[in-house]
């Protein structure tokens, strides 16, 4: 019995998935492209020269140029509203939306039912905190 | 160049760099590298850090639309990212080991191979997938609209398991030699699993930016994403692949084919000439 109806309902509800997945994956992008921009424009307005001027680039490029590196100076410039620090902050939620999108996974595949991938997600999301955990203790 | 010059050009040049890599599955990094380093003369480790983010970016602004289009098989890209999350983390520790000379040349030489066999596959026969239980049992098999034939193509994938080891091995590759694995993971699904070119693009699409991210946040960390460089490149992509992922269904197959052959191709001649001459 439950062999006939299984494979309909799983298919009614992957497309919840589908719908989920995608809804976490244009927030977090607009999320992020609407900071950029923001953060864009609120650099060229405190730094009008650097419309014209040549001579500010090499500075803003070259290794050692003064941006936040740290999530603490990342939120404090962005409540100081620079905007080196709300590009930073926009970036940053650009590259959490692929982890986000593997942990929404989870909890989908857990609702549905699907034991097998929700333990395949799960375990997705495991390497990833622990590739994450390695590069921070192997990169600084 | 005053700042305001810069940025245009990079957010342009990015907005290219969007469209092909969301259609191409391959991330945007090849072309944004090269433009950041060689026309622009931005720092390799400023550039690297935009290439990742470039492809973080290229990875979620496609993915959405494939989604909703069936373009991208979610079950298959979730199975196989635990070999390529695996083979990134077994890369990074191989880092230092292995002399990244002969494998540029190994897998220079192999990813020419996979562009001659993927010509050799020009009409796409979903039916000869052989049989694969592990794929049934995963309910893996999927089907997508294609508007340009006005036909709802179901596929079955095959090969699991061979898919899984090479999936692995894209993981590694990406991991040792900081190089895109989208190159890998295309040719692993077409001639391996038997997936259609576009479900392969938009699959391997939707998985890089999962590889990207893990790496991203040690080279946050370390300070190689300025933001002066990453915003623009990440505006940029995220436009133009929003652009690329609804362009993807509308082209022929057979084109996206050959423009795969041909990157895939100058990625591997790329690849062995970095090999035979070594890092500049």
């Amino acid at each position: 019995m439950d062999e006939t109806k299984a494979p309909a309902a799983a298919d009614d509800e992957l497309s919840r998935a589908e719908i989920w997945i995608a809804t976490t994956l244009r927030a977090g992008v607009l999320i992020s492209l609407a900071l950029v921009v923001m953060g864009t424009l609120v650099t060229f307005s405190h730094h009008p020269q650097y419309i014209a001027s040549r001579r500010d680039l090499a500075r803003l490029t070259t290794p050692g140029a003064a941006f936040p590196r740290t999530l603490s100076e990342v939120a404090a410039g962005a409540a100081a509203f620079r905007g080196q620090a709300i590009i930073v902050a926009g970036l940053l939620i650009l590259i959490a939306t692929p982890v986000v999108r593997v942990a929404i996974s989870v909890l989908v595949f857990l609702e549905q039912r699907d034991y097998t991938f929700a333990l395949i997600t799960a375990t997705v999301l495991t390497i990833l905190i622990i590739s994450f955990a390695l590069g921070r203790a192997g990169g600084s | 160049m005053s700042p305001l010059v810069f940025t245009v050009v990079v957010f342009a040049s990015s907005l290219v760099a969007g469209v092909f890599g969301s259609l191409l599955g391959l991330g945007g990094g090849i072309i944004v590298v090269p433009v950041l380093t060689l026309a622009l003369g931005i720092d390799i480790r400023y550039a690297i850090g935009a290439s990742i983010v470039s492809v973080i970016a290229t990875s979620s602004g496609a993915a959405a639309a494939y989604v909703r289009e069936h373009l991208a098989n979610l079950r298959v890209a979730m199975f196989l990212e635990l070999a390529t999350t695996t083979g990134a983390i077994s890369g990074a520790f191989l880092a230092g080991l292995v002399d990244p000379r002969w494998l540029f040349i190994a897998f220079g030489l192999l990813l020419g191979y996979s562009a001659f066999a993927m010509l050799r596959r020009p009409h796409e026969d979903t039916q000869s997938v052989p049989a694969d239980s592990l794929a049934d049992r995963l309910r893996l098999h999927g089907a997508y609209f294609d508007p340009v034939t006005g036909i709802e193509h179901s596929y079955r994938v095959g090969r699991v398991k061979l898919g899984l080891v090479l999936m692995y091995l894209a993981g590694a590759v990406s991991g040792l030699l900081g190089i895109g694995s989208g190159a890998f993971k295309v040719p692993a699904m077409d001639l391996a699993m038997g997936l259609p070119i576009k479900v392969s693009t938009a699959t391997s699409n939707f998985m890089i930016g999962v590889t990207a991210a893990s790496s991203a946040g040690v080279y946050f960390s370390r300070g190689d994403i300025d933001p002066f460089v990453a915003g623009p490149v990440a505006a940029g992509i995220l436009l133009g692949a929003f652009a690329g992922s609804r362009l993807l269904n509308r082209l022929p197959a057979n084109r996206l084919r050959m423009a795969f052959v041909v990157v895939l191709l100058a990625i591997a001649i790329e690849m062995l000439y970095h090999g035979v001459v070594g890092h500049g």
